[in-house]
């Protein structure tokens, strides 16, 4: 039976989540580095198949931009876990938690006093000229002044070991379910070690999910529903799992009237009234009456119930603006003007296009620099300028002159990096952290987070759409 | 529950049913050709008549041929009704529902999912012998409603479920019944020959009724056979038993056995009365496949009047706008 070993495991040039510089195991991973060795190839390379096939009768799949039932393709999970120790998941929730507070804190000022325009902490062309700046937010004031609800930050460690925020994901993050279902998987393939490791349990995330939900209503029983765009988005096996968990309806816009501003859905006894929407549609598909006029997944007349406090949205439209990645660039300078705090959290450093002097760096250094659109998501819209042609950067510099505002340029980062699975070897592969943030009453930070990682050998892009899959996150007690 | 859900639950539960009957159709035929006398040679259109598609297959395949046939009833993707998408929409439509149904319901439609993909990869259709894989169909359907049974609370989904799957196996008994009346026989005079006892006996193993008719009347006879299938109490794939206990469902679903407070209850109720007064001779005195005809058209209407008591959401809404008058 052939052993396994980490001889030949490259740790060099990353900061790697296992080892060390120096290839000495770190001593939160020590425990499960002993179970791997105690077992062979043949029983790991067992234990992953049986994942793949414990995935594929979930139906944990997704679908990649398309309609054809043909291109459903399942999130594949690797079974080296990653893990996490108690004292770096505290300045995480610490910070997390900090950074959450102030970008609620921003988005009620920019959509009301507009205080942080006034004194000029951000642009307040660069605010409002977003694309996903609602004019039809100005004034409004949602329930218990909570505008997101639920955040999913991707965090990102350099080869400084230092952990970043790339994204803060506002709008409707997803994969909460993939961290949900993943643990249920490495659950029963290494059953001894959750104990052993104290690995704290996430299987909470959906009572405090219904929890936080309720806390927005003040009608009880509160009647929740999530609302999905279908079982064609790609997302949907999530939307229909967390409905599942929470005991809510699961609905589409067609399941749904406002009547005399009320939100009903519409059942085999006749309509019933709807106070909490969870809705994974994003702002401009919600109501083809206020936004997109095309839309048909919306419920014509939501926006304006919403507005009339007769049903909360969660999250609250417009708070798509933090994740404008221009606005992300003053991140840090909001978390001090609202709480008086130095940011705990570091940002990448970000160049803004729309800035004249950050525009001229940009140009000149387009090979050195990762590209990105301010209003794309999921690793579209980009370009990694050590990794590409002449060709396309040409093809970008083109598109930044055209339209400065839309585009902002970071340093490549070198992701850290766990060991994970290949064909017929463990091999670094490039990882991301993505914890859920929930806000209701107070903030919640789940101990747990999806661990997206780039499969490809050497790529950086850990986005599902673009060939990642996952691993279990294990923070430890 | 949203009606969207109960709407999707009717036909998940249609679907599944349909699949199952479809791999009894097969049966039909191989247990027809087995027992045939050297001389009679297969056929294969009554098969296709039976379900009310032979237009559709015709304008596509021309003559009635066996493994043509097979692959129309079983993997045709242009076959609305064909198995494979039977098992393609129940799927889609277990995957609507999700929330609503069990773990362990789910991952057995995405057992015939891919049971019925593999089929159509491997192309089974041009094998001389597919019943095992028809079998696996029927066995996998099977298993599919003992969880059903075993898994899900009685509560509106369930019953809307088993309403869809009854009025779909009422359909469905009585198409395969019709099936005699598509096949020729060789003359006039063979009315009552030992090869139509044969076929009518097929017709009974196709749907597993051979043993419960044989402890119940004795005697193989057509008039005995179709009113074991049509009119029989007792039977669970008689046409009246299915309607019984879909009524019995829709009690559960309105609260009420008494008259009807909607077009549903009362399509459903007549239809259930005609079949619990009918009298096998007067219905072969006016024609059994008449008779079968006026069934389904009529069972049809019951399902429209299903759709618009409870899923469609326009009359809902209006019904709604009525009662606040």
């Amino acid at each position: 039976m052939a052993k396994i070993n980490f001889d030949n495991y490259n740790t060099s040039g990353f900061y790697d989540e296992m080892f060390d510089e120096n290839k000495n195991i770190r001593p939160y991973y020590k425990l499960f580095l002993e179970r791997l060795q105690k077992m062979g190839w043949k029983k790991l390379n067992f234990l992953q198949h049986s994942t793949d096939r414990a995935q594929l009768s979930l139906g944990m799949t997704f679908n990649v931009y398309s309609d054809n039932e043909g291109v459903e393709r399942i999130l594949h999970l690797d079974i080296i876990p990653r893990i996490i120790n108690k004292e770096e998941w505290d300045y995480l929730e610490r910070g997390l938690k900090q950074r959450v507070t102030a970008l609620n804190m921003f988005i009620d000022d920019i959509y009301n006093d507009q205080k942080v325009l006034k004194d000029n902490i951000i642009p307040k062309e660069l605010v409002l000229s977003s694309a996903s700046y609602l004019k039809q937010c100005i004034g409004l004031k949602p329930p218990k002044g909570v505008w997101c609800h639920i955040t999913g930050s991707d965090m990102i460690r350099g080869a400084d070991g230092k952990y970043y925020v790339l994204e803060d994901n506002l709008r409707c993050p997803s994969g909460v379910s993939y961290m949900l279902e993943n643990r249920e998987i490495l659950k029963r393939t290494f059953p001894e070690l959750f104990e052993k490791l104290k690995v704290r349990p996430v299987s909470n995330y959906s009572h405090e999910l219904r929890d936080m939900l309720e806390s927005l209503t003040n009608n009880t029983p509160a009647s929740i529903v999530v609302l999905t765009p279908g079982i064609y988005n790609s997302a949907y096996f999530e939307h229909a799992y967390l409905a599942q968990q929470m005991g809510a309806d699961l609905v589409e816009g067609r399941d749904l009237v406002v009547k005399d501003d009320v939100v009903y859905k519409i059942t085999t006894r006749g309509l019933q009234r709807v106070d909490v929407i969870y809705r994974r549609i994003d702002d401009e598909f919600i109501d083809p009456l206020t936004f997109n006029k095309e839309s048909l997944l919306g419920t014509p007349g939501l926006f304006n119930a919403y507005r009339k406090g007769n049903v909360v949205l969660v999250n609250a439209p417009g708070t798509g603006v933090v994740d404008d990645k221009a606005v992300y660039a003053y991140i840090p300078r909001i978390i001090k003007y609202y709480l008086g705090e130095e940011a705990l959290l570091a940002n990448v450093p970000t160049y803004i296009c729309a800035e004249e002097e950050d525009l001229k760096y940009v140009l000149e250094n387009i090979d050195k620099l990762v590209i990105k659109q301010t209003d794309a998501s999921g690793g579209y819209g980009m370009l990694i300028g050590p990794k590409s042609t002449k060709a396309e950067q040409e093809a970008f510099i083109l598109k930044i002159k055209n339209n400065p505002r839309n585009y902002i340029a970071q340093p490549m980062i070198n992701l850290s990096r766990v060991p994970t699975l290949t064909d017929d070897a463990i091999e670094g592969r490039h990882v991301d952290l993505r914890p859920y943030i929930l806000y209701g009453k107070d903030i919640k930070i789940i101990p747990g987070a999806l661990t997206r990682v780039a499969l490809k050998k050497g790529s950086i892009v850990v986005n599902s759409s673009q060939g990642g899959g996952s691993k279990d996150t294990w923070v430890l007690a | 529950m949203i009606s969207r859900v109960a709407d999707t639950m009717y036909w998940m539960n249609r679907y599944i049913e349909r699949a199952e009957n479809y791999a009894r159709f097969m049966d039909v035929n191989f247990n027809l050709s087995l027992e045939l006398p050297p001389e009679v040679s297969e056929q294969w259109k009554p098969l296709v008549d039976a379900t009310g598609d032979w237009a559709l297959y015709e304008s596509l395949y021309g003559d009635a041929e066996k493994s043509k046939v097979i692959y129309f009833l079983g993997f045709d993707i242009e076959n609305q009704n064909s198995i494979y998408n039977s098992i393609v929409k129940a799927r889609e439509n277990a995957r609507a529902i999700r929330p609503e149904i069990t773990k362990e319901l789910w991952e057995q439609i995405n057992f015939l999912y891919y049971l019925v993909k593999e089929g159509l990869t491997k192309k089974l259709w041009k094998k001389n012998d597919p019943r095992k894989f028809f079998l696996k169909i029927r066995k996998g359907c099977q298993l599919f409603y003992g969880i059903m049974d075993t898994t899900i609370s009685r509560n509106d989904g369930w019953h809307f479920g088993r309403i869809g799957q009854l009025i779909e196996r009422a359909d469905k008994t009585s198409r395969v019944l019709d099936v005699k009346y598509h096949i020729l026989l060789p003359t006039q005079e063979s009315i009552g020959s030992p090869l139509d006892l044969i076929q009518w006996t097929a017709l009974l193993k196709s749907v597993s009724a051979y043993d419960m008719y044989r402890k119940k009347n004795g005697k193989l006879t057509p008039i005995g056979i179709s009113g074991f299938l049509i009119l029989d109490r007792e039977f669970p794939r008689s046409m009246m038993q299915c309607l019984t206990r879909a009524e019995q469902s829709l009690y559960k679903i309105t609260g009420s056995d008494d008259g009807f407070s909607n077009e549903a209850e009362k399509k459903l109720k007549i239809l259930k009365s005609k079949l619990n007064y009918a009298d096998i001779n007067e219905i072969f005195q006016t024609g059994l496949h008449e008779y079968l005809d006026t069934f389904q058209k009529e069972l049809n209407q019951v399902s429209t009047a299903f759709y618009n008591s409870f899923f469609c959401s326009e009359s809902i809404i209006n019904q709604n706008q009525n009662t606040q008058q």
